[in-house]
C-alpha cells in the first residue's frame, strides 16, 4: 500500500452458487478522489461494493485501509462503519417512521449516563449534520414526510456524520433532480477537499465527467482497468463498458433475408411527444409493420421505460399514442394484449416461469389468459400447439409434460418466447431475451427474430449488447439519460455510430 | 402562530391516531357521565373500578404494544395468563409455597417462555404467528396438565391480603346517604400496571433498545445497514412480552385468586385490540403504550355502559368492540393513504 492510497483491493474472488461475480478484481482508491465505480448490469460494481461493507462474506483476496494495521475483513456494515466506510444505497435505507434527527443517530444517539436518549442534543446534531450538506429543515419531523430526494440527502448526511475515511455513494443521484444534484456535487467536492475518499457508482456518464477524478471499469466480475477521467474520452468509456474496442469496427449487416431497409411501408404504431415524468424524457416513435426496432443504451437510460409505456404497463405523462391507426386511450396491459401486442418483460426470470407446471402449460398460459378463463382450450389443441412451438424453438425437453424447472436456462427461455408466440401478436416487445444464455441459443433467438419480422411480425428487441442488435434490428433507437438521442438506419447502425450517440448524448 | 403550528405538527404525525383515541374516551366517558349519572357513573369510584378491572389488560397491552412495533405478534399471551393463573393457584393451594416465591417462579418462568419463542422467531426467523400460535397451545396444554378442575386461591392469606388491600385516594370523594365521606380506593394491582405503563413508555421513548424498536418496525432491512442489531432487539422484546404477561398473569390473579383451564381464553385477542384501537399500527413502526391504555380504557368504558344500562346483553360488549376496531383500522388506513400522497 503506497501512501497516497486510501483503500486497496487486491485480488478479489467472490463467488455465488453458479456464478462467478468477482475475480481477481483489484481497486486501488487514493486519498481524497472521487472515483467512479462503471460497468454494465452484471459487470459486479455492487458486488464489490458489498463485499467491501461486509454485507456478503469475502471468499478470497486482500482489503487493506489505511491507517488499520493489516488485511481488513468487515463482516457487517456495522463493522464496516468502524473501520470508517460508510454507504449510501441507491434505495434509501432509513427508517420512514422515525424523525429525520433519529435516522442520522440511529445506533449511536448521544446517551445521558443513565442511558437515557438526549433528544435536544440529538436534534442539534442532526441540524449539524444536515447543515453541512446544505439542508435546512425540520429535524424532528418524520422522515417519511419528506420527498425521496431529502430522504437521499439525509442518508448522505448521515454517511459523512459517521466521521468516515470511505464514503461510498451507490447510485445516489437516481432520485435526485438537476438542482439537488448539483448540491450533491458541492457537498462531495467539500468533502474531498477534507480528504474524505468517496467511491462513486453512477450511470450517467455527464456525472462522472463533472466530478470523478479517476475511474475503475468492470465487465463481467472481472477488472477491465482503471483510467484518470482526463484520460479516458467517453466514447472510450463505452467502448470498456460495453465490451468492445472503439476500433474494432466489425460491420455486421443484417443477415437472414432481405432488409426492410429500414423504411416504412406501413405504421403499425405511432407514438408522439409521449413521456412520463421520473421515468422518460418526450419522444416520438414511429414503427412500421414487420420491422424489427431496436432499442439500446446503457442501463437506466430509459429503455425498458420507453417499452413499459408503449404497451401501456406505465400511464404517460402527456403525449399520444396510436396502434394500427387507432387511437390508445385505456392504458391497461390487458387491453394491449387484446389489441395484439405482447411483452416480455426483463425480470421475467423472477415472475416469467412457472417451475412448476409442464411445458406444455407454461406455453399456452398467456394465450389461455387472452381467450378468457372460462373458455378453456380443448387439450388436442393445446397439444398441437406445444409441439409445434416446442419443434420451431427447439426447445430441448423430454416432453410436453415435463416441469419447467427441469430444463436448461436458454430453453426456459425459449419457453418464455414460445408463450408470447403463440398469442400470434402483431407487435412483440422483447427485453433483454437474450440475457444469461449461452452463445449458440442466443444466435438462435436472433434468427428467429428475423425470420418472424420476414413473416410480418413487428418487434421491438431490446439489449444492451450492441453486436447483437447489428445482426437483427433494421432500425435503431438510442437512449441515453432517459432520453431518445439518436435514430440509425442501414448502413449507418455501427458499433462506431451507436457509441458515438451514447457518449453525444449528454452534450 | 408558532405555537399554534407547533401544535398542529404534533396533532398531524403518528400522534394524530393517539389523539384521537383520548377525544374518543373523553366523548365516551362524559357521555356515560350524562346518560348514566343516576347510576353513579361519574363517580370516581366507577373509573377506579375499569382499572381495577383492567389491571391485567393495561400490562399485557402495554407488551403488546412493543411486539407490535417490532412489526411483530404474540398470541400467546391469553394462555400465558391462564397458565400464570394456575401456577400460581397450584404452588400455592396445592405445594403450600409462600406467595412471593410462587410469584417469583412465574416470572421467571414467563422469562423463559419469551426467550424461547423469541429465539425461534429472530434467529430462525419463523414467523411471529406461527411461533406464539404454538406457544399458546403449548401454554393452554400445559395448564391443562397441571390442572383440570378449577383451584381457588383460599388458604394463603399474604395472597389475599394484597388481592383485596384497598387502597384509598386523598380525592374524589362522595358523601352517601348517611353522611358518610366514602373514597375512591384501588387495589394494588392497579399500581403495578401503572408502574409497568409508566416503565415501557419509558423505555421505548428514551432507551436505546425502545428506539431500535421503532427502527426495526419502520424497516428491518434499513435498520440492519445502519448497523442495528435487529436479531438482538427483537428476541428482547419477545423476552420482555413473555415477562409482562406473566406479571399480567400475576395481577390477573389477584383479581380472580383461582386458575383453571378456561382463564383468560381469548384475551390476547382484547391486547391486540385495545392496542390497534390506541392507534398502534399493525405493521410495525407506530404506537405508543399511552394510546394502548386509552384502548384498554375505551374497552372498559363499554364494558361499564352495559352494567350500568343492566338490561343489554354482554355481548353487546363484542359487538362495539368489533365496530370500534373497524373504525380504527380505517382510519388507520386513510391516515396511512394520505401520507402516502403526501410522500
Amino acid at each position: 500500500m503506497k501512501e497516497t492510497d486510501m483503500l486497496t483491493m487486491r485480488g478479489i474472488h467472490k463467488e455465488f452458487p453458479g456464478v462467478k461475480a468477482l475475480s481477481n478484481v483489484d481497486f486501488t482508491l487514493r486519498k481524497g478522489e472521487i472515483h467512479a465505480l462503471m460497468g454494465e448490469n452484471g459487470a459486479g460494481k455492487s458486488t464489490l461494493i458489498k463485499v467491501l461493507t461486509g454485507v456478503y462474506p469475502l471468499d478470497r483476496g486482500d482489503i487493506r485501509v489505511e491507517g488499520i494495521e493489516g488485511a481488513v475483513i468487515n463482516h457487517s456494515p456495522e463493522e464496516a462503519q468502524k473501520n470508517g466506510i460508510s454507504t449510501v444505497y441507491q434505495e434509501v435505507n432509513l427508517c420512514p417512521n422515525i424523525s429525520v434527527a433519529e435516522n442520522i443517530s440511529l445506533a449511536r444517539q448521544p446517551l445521558t449516563k443513565w442511558g437515557a436518549v438526549k433528544w435536544k442534543k440529538m436534534n442539534r446534531t442532526a441540524e449539524a449534520a444536515l447543515d453541512a450538506v446544505g439542508l435546512k429543515i425540520d429535524v424532528t419531523k418524520t422522515l417519511g414526510d419528506y420527498s425521496v430526494a431529502i430522504q437521499q440527502m439525509v442518508a448522505i448526511a448521515r454517511a459523512v456524520d459517521v466521521q468516515c475515511k470511505v464514503l461510498i455513494l451507490d447510485e445516489p443521484t437516481s432520485s435526485l433532480d438537476d438542482q439537488e444534484v448539483k448540491k450533491l456535487f458541492e457537498v462531495m467536492k467539500s468533502l474531498k477537499d477534507q480528504g474524505v475518499s468517496i467511491i462513486f457508482v453512477t450511470h450517467f456518464l455527464e456525472q462522472v465527467y463533472e466530478v470523478c477524478d479517476a475511474i475503475t471499469v468492470l465487465r463481467n466480475g472481472e477488472l477491465v482497468g482503471r483510467y484518470d477521467v482526463a484520460e479516458l474520452p467517453r466514447v472510450q468509456l463505452v467502448a470498456k463498458m460495453l465490451g468492445h474496442e472503439y476500433d474494432d469496427l466489425a460491420q455486421i449487416r443484417s443477415q437472414g433475408g432481405e432488409s426492410l431497409s429500414g423504411e416504412i411501408r406501413e405504421t403499425i404504431l405511432d407514438a408522439r411527444d409521449l413521456s412520463k415524468a421520473g421515468s422518460i424524457k418526450p419522444f416520438d416513435l414511429e414503427i412500421g409493420k414487420g420491422e424489427v426496432i431496436g432499442l439500446t443504451g446503457l442501463l437506466g437510460s430509459g429503455r425498458s421505460e420507453l417499452a413499459r409505456l408503449l404497451f401501456c404497463a406505465d400511464k404517460p405523462d402527456r403525449g399520444e399514442l396510436s396502434f394500427k391507426g387507432e387511437s390508445v386511450r385505456a392504458h391497461n396491459p390487458i387491453d394491449s394484449l387484446k389489441r395484439g401486442m405482447a411483452f416480455l418483460p426483463e425480470d421475467r426470470k423472477e415472475e416469467g416461469i412457472i417451475g412448476d407446471l409442464s411445458v406444455r402449460e407454461n406455453l399456452i398460459i398467456a394465450l389461455q389468459a387472452r381467450t378468457g378463463m372460462f373458455k378453456l382450450l380443448p387439450l388436442a389443441r393445446q397439444n398441437e400447439l406445444a409441439d409445434k412451438f416446442i419443434e420451431i424453438l427447439s426447445i430441448k425437453t423430454a416432453s410436453a409434460e415435463t416441469p419447467v424447472s427441469q430444463l436448461s436456462g436458454g430453453n426456459q427461455q425459449k419457453v418464455i418466447l414460445g408463450r408470447w408466440l403463440i398469442t400470434d401478436p402483431d407487435f412483440l416487445i422483447l427485453d433483454e431475451p437474450t440475457r444469461g444464455i449461452d452463445v449458440g441459443t442466443k444466435a438462435e433467438i436472433q434468427k428467429l427474430i428475423v425470420r418472424l419480422a420476414r413473416e410480418g411480425m413487428t418487434i421491438m428487441f431490446i439489449s444492451s449488447e450492441i453486436e447483437e442488435m447489428l445482426r437483427t434490428v433494421d432500425r435503431l433507437c438510442v437512449l441515453c439519460d432517459r432520453k431518445k438521442v439518436g435514430e440509425l438506419k442501414n448502413e449507418n447502425i455501427t458499433q462506431h455510430n451507436v457509441m458515438a450517440a451514447i457518449a453525444g448524448g449528454n452534450q | 402562530m408558532n405555537l399554534i403550528e407547533q401544535a398542529k405538527r404534533k396533532v398531524s404525525g403518528s400522534n394524530f391516531l393517539l389523539v384521537v383515541t383520548i377525544v374518543m374516551f373523553a366523548i365516551m366517558y362524559l357521555a356515560g357521565i350524562l346518560i348514566y349519572s343516576r347510576q353513579g357513573f361519574g363517580n370516581m369510584q366507577t373509573f377506579m373500578n375499569m382499572l381495577i378491572d383492567n389491571a391485567g389488560l393495561i400490562i399485557v397491552a402495554s407488551g403488546m404494544t412493543v411486539v407490535i412495533i417490532t412489526g411483530g405478534i404474540d398470541i400467546s399471551v391469553g394462555s400465558m395468563i391462564g397458565l400464570s393463573c394456575m401456577m400460581l393457584a397450584y404452588m400455592m393451594e396445592i405445594k403450600g409455597m409462600k406467595a412471593s416465591s410462587a410469584v417469583a417462579i412465574v416470572l421467571v418462568f414467563g422469562i423463559i417462555f419469551g426467550s424461547v419463542q423469541g429465539w425461534l422467531i429472530s434467529y430462525l426467523k419463523i414467523q411471529p404467528f406461527i411461533v406464539t400460535l404454538a406457544g399458546m397451545f403449548f401454554a393452554r396444554g400445559l395448564t391443562a396438565m397441571i390442572s383440570v378442575d378449577q383451584i381457588a386461591i383460599l388458604s394463603n392469606q399474604n395472597f389475599l391480603d394484597m388481592a383485596n388491600k384497598n387502597i384509598y385516594l386523598p380525592f374524589g370523594a362522595i358523601v352517601n346517604k348517611r353522611g358518610i365521606k366514602l373514597f375512591p380506593f384501588i387495589h394494588p394491582s392497579v399500581v403495578i400496571a401503572l408502574v409497568t405503563l409508566a416503565v415501557i413508555w419509558y423505555v421505548l421513548k428514551y432507551t436505546k433498545f425502545g428506539r431500535s424498536v421503532f427502527a426495526i418496525g419502520g424497516s428491518e432491512q434499513s435498520a440492519l445497514l445502519m448497523g442495528l442489531n435487529v436479531r438482538k432487539v427483537k428476541m428482547s422484546a419477545y423476552v420482555l412480552n413473555g415477562f409482562l404477561s406473566a406479571l399480567g398473569g400475576f395481577v390477573f390473579c389477584l383479581n380472580t385468586t383461582s386458575g383453571f383451564v378456561e382463564q383468560a381464553r381469548g384475551f390476547e385477542m382484547e391486547a391486540i385490540a385495545s392496542t390497534v384501537i390506541g392507534g398502534t399500527l399493525l405493521t410495525g413502526g407506530v404506537g405508543t403504550v399511552v394510546g394502548s391504555f386509552f384502548g384498554v380504557l375505551i374497552k372498559a368504558i363499554i364494558e361499564t355502559y352495559i352494567r350500568s344500562n343492566g338490561t343489554l346483553s354482554s355481548w353487546w360488549n363484542k359487538i362495539v368492540l368489533s365496530l370500534l376496531l373497524c373504525f380504527f383500522i380505517v382510519l388507520q388506513s386513510v391516515f396511512a393513504a394520505i401520507r402516502r400522497r403526501r410522500g
